[in-house]
């Protein structure tokens, strides 16, 4: 029973390792990408279009429509980094239910880099929106005092995202192995069942989490929401 | 350990490429043609607002003209209808005059062929009243109209008072011209001795005569000299005649009138 993707090795030279974690993400980029580009390959701009281009368009809508929510007032600048967020994160729960598949977000390692982006994104759109003053300033509030807080707030929050994610993900692999040895019949199509959804929700949470941090840092949205704010959220495992 | 640094930095490269992969592959295509959608429903929407108000502007236009011409049409009838009051009026008044005109040359006209038959009637009737006359004169009298004629006449002259007399003899004395005697027949000589001579001793004077016959007139035989005039005339029996004639006539047309509805049961 292995707790991570990331133990199983599939090549290996120095530092350099190709795991199972790397591998079905390149497969779930794959699909993603091969499916994008056959859906967007002819495109109708008329008022016929087809069944695909309908449900991306509903996927991709829907996506900006949450952004909007959440309080960004041009949900376009920030759908390239939380829509495939949240398509990364869904794909790669959907996949179990392909047999043999370990989703890449059962890894902590995945989640630890994809709270990392968020991390990263966070004063980057920031800066981007209000000038570097503009985003510094933001750390001192509501007063200086404030400042480490808000410094062990960016962390913990980052960390929070990263072992939510991975704790969910990998607790529903986890207990359909188990239940796999013990009752093979089907509490495991349940439990896969219920996997499904809790991955759906965790990926929601994750955008949700990361578009009201992005808001908060450009000060379009609801400002200084702190975890404890974030973790009142209803979806919020 | 659970996180290996190295998966961490690959996982973070192959997310920062999917970005990428996705916003090339998937959004902008998306977003690009839900833009050129709206674009195309907001041009469709623009164009029926367009038609839209140009067919109000066009309805407006047309129930203006259809207005106008509305008015245009009720204009018309109430001239056409003056003018064909005016015109019935018009025909109405000529029709009139003509019946009145009509009327009156009918009137004349009856009236001249009464007249036409006055006179015939009359010339006729003397005609016959001398034929009578004569006939009558020839037959129990062995005597001729003429010369009946003649002593009437000289019986008259012998008879008339002093004072005509008088203004007679001198207007026949002063005159320059001969005094005419004019006859309805021609006078035998015989006759017109006779009245020379009964003129020259009534008034003890040679009196010149011109005779001059006139079968038209009505007068048995008349004398005349400057504007005086001595006549023996049947003008009244023949006016009697006429009247009686007349009456005669009217009686006949009324019983006619009369008789027209009875036969007609």
């Amino acid at each position: 029973m292995h707790l991570s993707p990331d133990q199983i090795v599939f090549w290996q030279y120095g530092f350099f390792r190709i795991n199972a974690t790397i591998v079905f993400t390149w497969a779930v980029m794959a699909v993603l990408t091969v499916g994008s580009s056959l859906v967007t390959r002819r495109l109708a701009r008329g008022l016929q279009r087809s069944h695909w281009q309908n449900l991306i368009e509903i996927v991709v809508t829907g996506i900006e429509k949450q952004i909007a929510e959440v309080g960004l007032r041009q949900p376009g600048r920030y759908l390239g980094f939380l829509g495939t967020l949240f398509l990364f994160v869904a794909t790669a729960s959907l996949g179990t239910i392909i047999p043999g598949y370990e989703p890449p977000t059962g890894s902590l390692s995945t989640t630890v880099a994809l709270a990392l982006c968020v991390l990263v994104a966070v004063p980057f759109f920031g800066i981007k929106e209000q000038g570097i003053g503009g985003y510094l300033k933001s750390w001192l509030e509501p007063t200086f005092i404030m400042l480490p807080f808000n410094v062990i707030s960016e962390v913990s929050r980052t960390l929070a995202l990263a072992v939510r994610l991975f704790g969910n993900m990998m607790s529903g692999t986890m207990i359909i192995g188990i239940l796999l040895t013990i009752t093979p019949f089907i509490f495991p199509l349940v439990m896969t069942v219920l996997g499904l959804l809790t991955g759906m929700v965790q990926a929601y949470i994750f955008t949700v989490l990361a578009a009201v941090y992005i808001a908060a840092a450009t000060g379009t949205g609801a400002r200084h929401l702190t975890p404890q704010d974030t973790r009142d959220t209803p979806w919020t495992a | 350990m659970l996180i290996d640094w190295f998966t961490v930095g690959a996982q973070a490269l192959n997310f920062i490429i999917l970005v990428g992969l996705l916003k090339h592959f998937l959004y902008q295509p998306i977003l690009d043609a839900i833009a050129a959608r709206e674009k195309l429903i907001a041009g469709q929407l623009a164009d029926a607002d367009a038609r839209r108000a140009e067919a109000g502007k066009e309805r407006d236009e047309f129930a203006r003209k259809n207005e106008e011409f509305n008015q245009q049409r009720a204009t018309l009838l109430s001239q056409a209808t003056d003018e064909v009051k005016v015109e019935r009026q018009r025909l109405l008044d000529a029709a009139r005059q003509a019946a009145d005109a009509l009327s009156v040359r009918r009137q004349t006209t009856l009236s001249n062929d009464a007249r036409n038959l006055n006179q015939a009637i009359r010339q006729r009737a003397q005609q016959e009243v001398f034929a009578i006359a004569r006939q009558a004169l020839s037959d129990l009298a062995a005597t001729s109209l003429e010369e009946r004629l003649t002593e009437v006449f000289l019986a008259r002259l012998r008879a008339i008072d002093g004072t005509t007399k008088d203004g007679l003899a001198n207007a026949l004395t002063t005159a320059s011209e001969p005094a005419l005697v004019r006859s309805a027949v021609d006078l035998p000589a015989e006759q017109r001795a006779k009245i020379q001579a009964a003129l020259n001793e009534t008034f003890s004077v040679e009196i010149r005569l011109r005779f001059e016959t006139m079968p038209a007139l009505v007068s048995g035989i008349e004398l005349s000299t400057s504007g005086l005039k001595l006549a023996w005339s049947i003008a009244d029996y023949l006016a009697a005649l006429e009247k009686g004639v007349a009456e005669v006539l009217t009686a006949n047309s009324a019983s006619a009138i009369d008789a027209t509805p009875q036969s007609g049961k």
